[in-house]
């Protein structure tokens, strides 16, 4: 698994640790029932505080990716689609939204941007 | 999470210079660094937590006393000050059958391979050793007897960036090993801490200033940079200090979020702990 921090990104740390972590299980890289590094070995490798790794920790659990077994670490939650899905379409929400903020400066109209879509999915086929 | 040191209001009147209310906690498996000037107090913390100067308020070590249960402390900490506690005129073997009778827990072939492992020779008298070498030595010779607590004055003051990183790798592996461990370091080199410390204490004049997560520091507090008109529409509320400059006004704030939801077109740098530090010593409000 990579995961890349960048400083300059305006990013929190814990944020972009978070998001490898879940790519990392999106590409099955990270397996089911996958045994996680332990906060405190992230936290050393990353060089960073054990607390920002707690933090990415403690969202990937609440969000239902990993879970943490007292006493034994933290694992990979069973695959759930819906919330993978869920996941992916909040991505997708983001960028149309760019998309619709371009357009709004732009003066494009709604109609131009469908056909923009229509052809670049119709490309794919 | 327990606290393996707990400080509550201590006090400690010099002449000169008095200690006031320190009150601030090591948490097991966290890594704590204590900043500040020169003089501003942090070895006179860290010697009344030894119970080497004697202090008012209370001090609890492994939940304990740290007067009453002194001896049994002890056996459990691993202390690293300024001023060498070593002869120099000994060497690194020497060193080992001394701590054999003075701890009860002292593990000889833990010293020996943190020797190999540090580089440092056997039979060579300490005050042929390098600065980097001689901290090397006392931090070997802190952790040998496997203590659950270090507590360190200045680790890596006056060494260079590689023996520096060394220094905090051996920090890091020593609290990865048992996550019930914990160390309290002071150091004026912020950046190290950057790097280490899940907890910074600051202190200034022997006042606490903060006593805040390190990522906290580094991701929340932001620095405005801003014209002379900018900083005039800015709420009192929302910053700390300010510096002002000929040509800008550079502002500290606790959340640089709120700094941006709140006005347009402000430009917040990402500050370090040093620019943190400066901005509550020099810094105008």
């Amino acid at each position: 698994m990579n995961i890349i921090l960048s400083n300059s990104s305006g990013i929190p740390i814990f944020e972009q640790i978070e998001k490898a972590i879940k790519e990392a299980i999106f590409s099955n890289e990270l397996k089911e029932e996958e045994m996680l590094p332990s906060v405190r070995n992230l936290a050393n490798e990353l060089k960073i505080s054990f607390l920002t790794v707690k933090r990415a920790y403690d969202e990937l659990e609440q969000a239902g990716f990993i879970k943490t077994v007292q006493g034994k670490g933290s694992f990979v939650a069973p695959k759930n689609l819906e919330l993978i899905k869920e996941e992916k379409l909040k991505e997708i929400q983001d960028h149309i939204e760019k998309i619709y903020k371009i357009s709004k400066i732009a003066d494009i109209s709604e109609d131009e941007v469908k056909e923009l879509f229509k052809m670049i999915f119709e490309e794919e086929i | 999470m327990e606290n393996n040191i707990e400080l509550k209001n201590v006090l400690k009147k010099y002449n000169d210079f008095e200690l006031k209310n320190i009150s601030f906690n090591v948490p097991q498996g966290c890594i704590v660094g204590l900043i500040g000037e020169n003089g501003a107090g942090k070895t006179t913390t860290i010697k009344s937590i030894l119970n080497i100067t004697k202090s008012e308020g209370t001090v609890k070590i492994f939940g304990k006393d740290s007067k009453k249960n002194e001896k049994e402390i002890k056996e459990e900490t691993g202390v690293v000050l300024d001023d060498s506690f070593l002869s120099e005129y000994l060497t690194a073997k020497q060193v080992n059958s001394i701590m054999k009778d003075f701890y009860k827990n002292w593990n000889e072939n833990k010293y020996i391979n943190l020797l190999k492992q540090f580089n440092l020779p056997t039979d060579k008298l300490i005050k042929d050793f390098s600065s980097g070498m001689k901290m090397k030595l006392k931090i070997a010779t802190a952790i040998s007897h496997n203590p659950k607590l270090l507590i360190l004055d200045e680790p890596t003051s006056g060494l260079d960036p590689v023996v520096r990183n060394e220094i905090l790798d051996i920090f890091r592996k020593y609290i990865e090993e048992d996550e019930t461990r914990s160390i309290l370091l002071s150091t004026h080199i912020t950046t190290d801490l950057e790097h280490i410390s899940d907890y910074i204490v600051f202190i200034e004049k022997g006042k606490i200033i903060f006593d805040l997560p390190t990522d906290e520091l580094l991701e929340n507090y932001g620095i405005i940079k801003c014209s002379k008109d900018d900083f005039t529409k800015l709420d009192e509320n929302d910053y700390i200090t300010y510096k002002k400059g000929k040509y800008q006004y550079e502002v500290l704030t606790k959340d640089k979020s709120v700094i941006k939801n709140k006005y347009n077109l402000m430009t917040i740098d990402k500050p370090s702990i040093e620019d943190i530090m400066l901005f509550y010593i020099k810094g105008e409000k």
